[in-house]
């Protein structure tokens, strides 16, 4: 007994340490981004997009707005092709193929970023110089390739939501006379909402924090986008390009600009959260 | 006039397939691209050589060993942490607050991306504690980035095995300690296994955070506080700086063929585990 309360100290002291990193993140990138932020003053960091280092001008709007330009074209696609591929995968589906489906979708999340980007380079960013002219290297580009890149992330928390709608619903709805379409756009998709709402955050999330692969085919221009096809530079390029040469004030907006990252993915990370407790907090009633 | 529902359902079940077609031809077509054109420079001198001229000819032996230790390296740390937080999550103590915080504290950790915790490697291990653009800062960077992945599959992999087992082992006399480690890990050692050869598998294929962390050094690193270069990295410094196409497309083409053996191998624990377990 005396052995067991000594180990299960020591796991706790463990798990405890586990998350602490969280708050090491937290501190540290506060502390290193935080003040240049007050420095250059919060107005002209937010709400300027003009940003050049070398002559101490920081404002990240461009790049704010850049992120959300992207994430939410990325969203809309991810979302699309997401809830299509699920409900193909749980509804309409032979088993043995969606069994052998499955695991290719979660394949696409092993593949590396950096090959995304690349794939993108070579053949998405020329087809869209072809067709619609422009620089090619454009928020579509980012918008097209992030998409596909958090399908997964939807996909299959979209798929264990369905899945976990009861099975009585299903035969209910059919008994009552509805086709399958019908039973799952207005039961399943109904009874599962909220679980694919946290899927859609956690995807945008995913969205917004990608990096390589929006750096290579986005353009990192340093403006507001007017068009689908401008080039833009989102916060995670802006941190990415920019590290390797940056030292003082400039390294310290650089972790100021990961300081606004860190705030928007943790205020998405919240919101997910709270939605889907929200669901198991319905299902146990 | 009216479309009946049962027409309703053929047009969108097609336009599903469609959608559906549409990502599996995209998966595949992202595979052959790059293996068709990067499988014919895999040679047995590039696998075998270190890179010459900023890599615009050689090989990537340097970088398969640097990516071998960082992402390795990751893994042995997080490994015993992670799965040490689910023991404790799942066998030993009550759901309370502070299971909830440090379930919390996993899920926001899992939401980080990963430019961030390379700004927090480089501030905290590179320059706070002095270790450099180093084989260690980057593998503790990555431990810590895929540490909640672990641990949700560890818990879930515990979860699943069926309370008869350890009713069993207690009524033989085992202490608690001797049940989660003789009945409970052995049962779960599939599905915690699986969860740690993804978290390999993300190891292998980060670019930002090592970026930031291991720098990009093309010697072999002799130390742990050597900086290294990764796979993943020289693909993206080759194909990005325009250095040479032939070797950034084979340098992708060892790292997919990489990680879809890592997939295969992870799909393959997982089978195995759900038969033992027999969910």
């Amino acid at each position: 007994m005396r052995q067991d309360r000594l180990i299960g100290g020591v796991l706790r002291l463990v798990a405890l340490s586990a998350i602490s990193g969280l708050a090491l993140i937290t501190v540290f990138i506060f502390k290193e981004g935080l003040p240049i932020i007050l420095r250059v003053g919060v107005f002209e960091f937010f709400l300027s997009s003009d940003w050049d280092p070398s002559l101490g001008h920081f404002g990240i709007l461009s790049m704010i707005g850049g992120s959300v330009v992207v994430t939410a074209g990325a969203t809309l696609i991810g979302v699309v092709f997401s809830l299509g591929l699920a409900i193909v995968l749980t509804q309409f589906s032979p088993p043995g193929l969606a069994s052998a489906l499955k695991p290719a979708v979660e394949l696409l999340a092993g593949i590396p970023s950096v090959v995304y980007g690349f794939v993108g380079v070579v053949t998405l960013v020329p087809l869209i110089r072809y067709c619609f002219g422009g620089p090619g290297l454009s928020v579509l580009a980012g918008s097209i390739v992030l998409g596909i890149m958090i399908l997964p992330t939807i996909t299959s928390i979209s798929i264990d939501a369905i899945q976990a709608v009861p099975r009585s619903y299903f035969e209910g709805s059919i008994a009552l006379g509805a086709t399958r379409w019908q039973t799952v756009t207005m039961v399943q998709l109904k009874a599962a909402r909220t679980g694919i709402v946290a899927a859609v955050i956690l995807g945008m999330g995913r969205a917004i924090g990608e990096t390589m692969a929006v750096i290579m085919v986005a353009g990192n221009a340093l403006e507001l986008p007017h068009s689908l096809l401008d080039p833009v530079r989102t916060l995670t390029s802006n941190i990415a390009l920019e590290m390797g040469y940056a030292s003082g004030d400039h390294r310290q907006a650089l972790f100021a600009t990961g300081v606004t990252l860190f705030v928007i993915i943790t205020l998405l990370n919240i919101a997910a959260l709270a939605v889907s407790r929200r669901r198991t907090g319905k299902t146990a009633v | 006039m009216r479309v009946s529902p049962r027409t309703t359902e053929r047009v969108a079940v097609g336009v599903l397939w469609v959608l559906a077609s549409i990502t599996f031809s995209v998966l595949a077509f992202i595979l052959t691209y790059v293996l068709v054109h990067g499988l014919p420079h895999v040679t047995w001198t590039f696998l075998t050589r270190g890179p010459a001229s900023m890599g615009r000819e050689g090989g990537v032996l340097p970088m398969i060993v640097g990516t071998f230790l960082v992402a390795g390296l990751a893994v042995l740390i997080a490994a015993p942490i992670g799965v040490a937080t689910a023991v404790y999550l799942t066998e030993y103590t009550r759901e309370g607050r502070l299971t909830a915080t440090i379930r919390f504290g996993a899920d926001c950790l899992a939401g980080v991306p990963s430019i961030i915790f390379g700004l927090f490697g480089f501030v905290f291990f590179a320059i706070t504690l002095k270790m450099g653009l180093s084989v260690l800062s980057g593998s503790l960077t990555l431990a810590l980035m895929v540490l909640p992945t672990i641990i949700r599959t560890s818990e879930e992999a515990i979860r699943s095995v069926p309370y008869a087992f350890r009713d069993v082992s207690y009524g033989l006399g085992g202490t608690r300690w001797q049940t989660v480690t003789h009945v409970v890990l052995r049962s779960a050692l599939p599905g915690i296994s699986t969860g740690i050869v993804l978290s390999l598998g993300r190891s292998i294929s980060e670019t930002a955070a090592v970026m930031l962390t291991a720098g990009s050094a093309l010697r072999l690193p002799r130390s742990l506080f050597d900086s290294t270069r990764t796979l993943a990295l020289h693909f993206y410094i080759l194909s990005r700086e325009g250095i040479s196409m032939p070797n950034a497309y084979a340098t992708a083409s060892v790292l997919i063929v990489a990680i879809l053996a890592l997939n295969l191998f992870a799909y393959w624990l997982m089978r195995r585990f759900v038969a033992k377990v027999g969910r």
